[in-house]
């Protein structure tokens, strides 16, 4: 399976997701955010990181380069485009994903262990996924993500969001809650549930010795569901 | 221009004499521009003038050292062709001034000095002090520091795996921020700063010149007084999206042919970089001032030369690379251009508009520079304070260790390190709250430790003593968490080396350094000096920082200090004397703070230490920690915190009150996890080495019964210890 990660000026997980992609089978390439065209590719990933220094708000410089117009229009032919802390404010400033992510509640950069609930399994990313909650990383100042009531319906109705902060049990409560995200919420899809944006690092969590292994869990699954 | 005077030299920081020995050098006045020059170079923070003579003795050779003080930073051999370039750096004077920018820059700056040496960063560590905790300053001092460290690592995508903070009311008017970084390298892959050849083009890269820190090195070589607002223009302001690129383009510059020498422009600006490169290969060098990329309108050659705009670097480059150099630099965005050249002058030759607007041999800013034999007084060992028994015995031991789990020196400092990204880059196996934090080293087994420590009330009470139990305190974390010692740097903060009592007290604690380093076969590698922490004429508590790095030759080796199964054993390792002069106990509980610091046995410290290490080797330890601030019962409550279980304490055989023997400090202690089976080979082990050790108790599912009488269970340690900082600060 082949993958792309592009790498923006100011990415600095792009090493870490390329690592992650390799060690799970995908066959990955780094593209660079001025390059026009997208190598075929079966997902393409943007990463973490402080895109153009964040200067603007996050991920909006980003959205603009060279390289989106391609992964816009590969999205929208049903490409699998997910976005990852950065990569998920990036998404969000396409406007391929709805909301918008606001500086966190506690005004505080934030990085420890969470547990994400996943809520919708129909899609390529979570679909045969043995687990309904997840033991994943966040790392981010700008988390939280909001979004007006009227597309908030529209989310729900259509079932877009992916993940949501909970405890080890599965409750969605507000006191797991680690940025004042709207309902608890840490990863949403586009309508098509090709397009996935999420707070969490994954590949933060590929291996015991460093936070834990939740994170092979979803790419071994992930690179199943596309095969 | 202005005409320059005895008078102008001295507004700039220079003494009377030194300003009549540049006349003498120069066989004339110098113009303001050359002036500005003398004063950065021959400032403090530049020229170590008053510390040199000491910082010599230094042990700085061994085995694994590739590279000693005198580069941007220090290089250790960790094997297979691997090297761990590390330094660590003061910014003090900044960050009291304007926190964010201070911390931020202090961090940035650190990073340059690595990734010139050609070393990718793979970890950020920091040592941070701030005054009283009801002093009106240190909120925002420590939210501001704290924000501005995380806000240049954290985008750097550097993790940040450790640190140290601690409060003192000797910081009220002088906080201490000494940001610490380590990179990796391949051994024939090091950059150093030494120019050779003539007629290289000396290439200009980064980001543009401002006014920005004009004078900076300068402003952090004098001491603070109520005029201390005005100096926030001399801050530095960072840009980390800039530092990223530039990291990125000079690695990717780097993995070719063409530099020759390479050196950050930190302190003193482009006037340091380029006088360093020239003096260390002994040639001249001419720049043309109009080349220089400047961000602001009208800048002079005197703001040019002495601007200490961040994300700078200058670079010597092999006769017709230019091309290709600059298509790398163009690609990350960032200025280019060709300044000047190497040249067989010996001088620094400044050209603007055409006319030459500077010209100094270089040896006279470096080989010339002052150095002073400063006046010192030596100190006493305190005298030993007697503690009654009957003092002793009315505490209730429960009581106690509440306000010390909570004391702002020893509570959990989470609240700090979780806004600092700690787990980017995917190699950090052991994170902040540790002994060390550690670092796989990418795509190999192995990893690299590191602590940063410093104990400025010993420091304080005995400078030679407290020297040497810094130095041993490091190299007992990276022993808890099973890596070999292998060297060290050291950050030295300081008050002012006019001052007789402030000067003694960097004389000892550099001889206590020296002494244990040695004895530990810890070299020094790399260090920075920092006097003038003072304000008016109150000195802060010396307190030099060490930082150590060990290598784990294996990850499946690593130790961490949480207890991991019920029955196993902890064993004391070191020997528990009571000692509590100078200790947290005694400061907070007895308000006594007279009386030598513990003593600190080298032979133990390396004896017990290398035991340990071979218990680690043979698979016999499965938690530790080591034994220092707080004492024995604060040791076993984090070990009991982390890990979630409990332990049953044995009934003391020791003849020292109880309490002595809990809150005791004495040095080259332990504590260890062992299985029940492995108790005798273990002890043969000990005995054989003739390492002091006893049984302090066998682990349980829950609660710590510290005696007949007293139980504390794991959530009331969990609230004693986690909550300070964080209510603090909301």
């Amino acid at each position: 399976m082949k993958s792309s990660v592009i790498t923006f000026p100011g990415s600095n997980c792009d090493r870490d997701i390329d690592v992650a992609l390799k060690k799970f089978g995908f066959n990955n390439k780094m593209v660079w955010h001025g390059d026009i065209e997208l190598p075929k590719s079966d997902l393409v990933v943007l990463p973490g990181g402080f895109s153009y220094g964040d200067y603007l708000r996050c991920g909006s410089m980003a959205s603009k380069s060279k390289i989106m117009q391609s992964v816009i229009n590969f999205a929208k032919s049903g490409g699998l485009v997910m976005g990852i802390c950065n990569g998920f404010q990036i998404l969000v400033e396409t406007g391929l994903v709805p909301g918008v992510l606001l500086r966190n509640k506690y005004l505080e950069f934030i990085c420890k262990n969470v547990f994400v609930k996943l809520d919708n399994k129909e899609n390529a990313y979570f679909k045969n996924l043995n687990k309904d909650v997840l033991e994943l990383h966040i790392a981010h100042n700008e988390g939280n993500y909001f979004c007006t009531k009227d597309q908030l319906k529209e989310i729900n109705d259509n079932n877009q969001i992916a993940i949501y902060y909970c405890n080890i049990e599965g409750k969605i409560e507000d006191q797991y809650n680690p940025n004042g995200s709207i309902k608890n919420i840490a990863g949403i899809f586009n309508k098509e549930k090709n397009v996935l944006g999420m707070m969490p690092h994954p590949e933060r969590m590929i291996d015991q010795s460093l936070s834990g292994e939740d994170g092979s869990i979803f790419f071994k699954n992930l690179l199943n569901n596309i095969k | 221009m202005i005409e320059v005077s005895e008078q102008i030299a001295i507004d700039h920081g220079l003494k009377s004499d030194e300003y009549k020995k540049i006349c003498k050098l120069l066989k004339r006045t110098p113009n303001i521009t050359e002036l500005g020059i003398f004063s950065a170079m021959w400032n403090e923070h530049c020229s170590y003038k008053s510390s040199r003579l000491h910082l010599k003795k230094l042990p700085t050779k061994g085995k694994k050292v590739i590279q000693g003080p005198g580069e941007n930073a220090g290089v250790i051999d960790i094997e297979d062709g691997d090297a761990i370039v590390f330094k660590i750096e003061s910014h003090n004077h900044p960050s009291f001034i304007e926190p964010y920018q201070g911390a931020a820059t202090g961090v940035g700056g650190i990073m340059r000095d690595v990734f010139t040496m050609g070393a990718r960063p793979i970890a950020n560590l920091n040592s941070i002090h701030f005054g009283s905790p009801q002093h009106k300053k240190t909120k925002n001092l420590l939210r501001g520091v704290v924000h501005g460290i995380g806000g240049y690592g954290n985008c750097m995508g550097v993790p940040t795996i450790a640190g140290q903070t601690s409060f003192d009311s000797s910081y009220n008017g002088n906080i201490l921020v000494n940001a610490m970084t380590l990179g990796l390298v391949k051994k024939n892959k090091i950059f150093y700063s030494k120019a050779t050849g003539l007629n290289k083009p000396v290439i200009y890269v980064g980001s543009k010149t401002g006014r920005d820190g004009i004078h900076g090195a300068s402003m952090a070589s004098a001491s603070f007084d109520e005029k201390i607002e005005e100096k926030k223009p001399t801050v530095q302001v960072g840009d980390p999206f800039t530092e990223k690129l530039l990291l990125e383009a000079c690695l990717e510059l780097m993995a070719g042919d063409s530099i020759i020498a390479i050196q950050d422009m930190g302190a003193a600006g482009l006037t340091s970089s380029s006088i360093e490169m020239a003096s260390k290969g002994n040639l001249g060098i001419e720049i043309d001032l109009n080349r220089v990329p400047c961000r602001e309108t009208k800048m002079t050659p005197y703001e040019i030369m002495l601007s200490e705009s961040q994300e700078r670097m200058l670079i010597v480059l092999e006769n017709g690379k230019e091309e290709t150099a600059k298509k790398i630099f163009d690609k990350w965005n960032l200025d280019f251009a060709v300044i000047g050249k190497t040249t067989n002058s010996k001088n620094i030759e400044l050209f603007f508009n055409q006319e030459q607007v500077a010209k100094i041999p270089v040896n006279i800013l470096v080989e010339n520079s002052p150095m002073y034999d400063r006046k010192w007084k030596k100190s006493k060992l305190p005298k030993k304070n007697k503690i009654k028994n009957e003092v002793l015995n009315k505490l209730k031991i429960k009581d106690v260790l509440k306000k010390i789990l909570s004391n702002q020196n020893i509570c959990s400092k989470e609240w700090i390190w979780q806004q600092y990204d700690h787990t980017v880059m995917g190699d950090t196996i052991q994170k902040p709250g540790g002994d060390s934090g550690v670092v796989r080293v990418h795509g190999t087994n192995k990893a690299v430790a590191a602590s940063v420590d410093s104990s400025a009330v010993y420091c304080w009470a005995h400078p030679l003593t407290g020297g040497k139990q810094v130095v041993a305190e490091s190299w007992r974390n990276l022993i808890s968490v099973g890596a070999t010692p292998i060297a060290i740097t050291n950050c030295l903060n300081f008050g002012s080396p006019e001052k007789e009592d402030n000067m003694g007290e960097f004389v000892e604690c550099v001889q206590g350094i020296g002494e244990a380093s040695k004895y530990l076969n810890f070299p020094v590698v790399s260090g920075n000096v920092s006097f003038y922490n003072q304000t008016k004429e109150v000195g802060i508590k010396p307190t030099p920082s060490i930082g150590g790095v060990g290598l784990i030759k294996d990850c499946k080796n690593m130790i961490s200090m949480d207890l991991k199964e019920v029955d196993n054993l902890v064993l004391i390792i070191g020997k528990t004397e009571g000692h509590i002069d100078q200790s947290l106990f005694a400061r907070t509980i007895l308000d006594e703070k007279n009386g030598p610091p513990p003593e600190v046995n080298l032979f133990n410290e390396k004896n017990n230490g290398e035991s340990i290490l071979n218990l680690i080797d043979k698979g016999y330890v499965k938690s530790a920690h080591d034994i220092s601030l707080g004492g024995l019962l604060v040791a076993i409550s984090q070990m009991c915190i982390k890990g979630n279980k409990g332990i049953k304490i044995n009934k003391l055989k020791n003849l020292i009150n109880e309490i002595e023997y809990f809150f005791a400090e004495d040095q080259g202690r332990y504590l260890i996890e062992v299985n029940k089976k492995d108790l005798k080979e273990v002890t043969k082990i000990l005995n054989k080495n003739s390492v002091h050790h006893e049984e302090l108790g066998i682990i349980t599912q829950n609660d710590m019964i510290i005696n007949e009488k007293t139980k504390v269970t794991i959530d009331e340690l969990r609230s004693y210890y986690t909550n300070w900082l964080s209510k603090y600060m909301s």
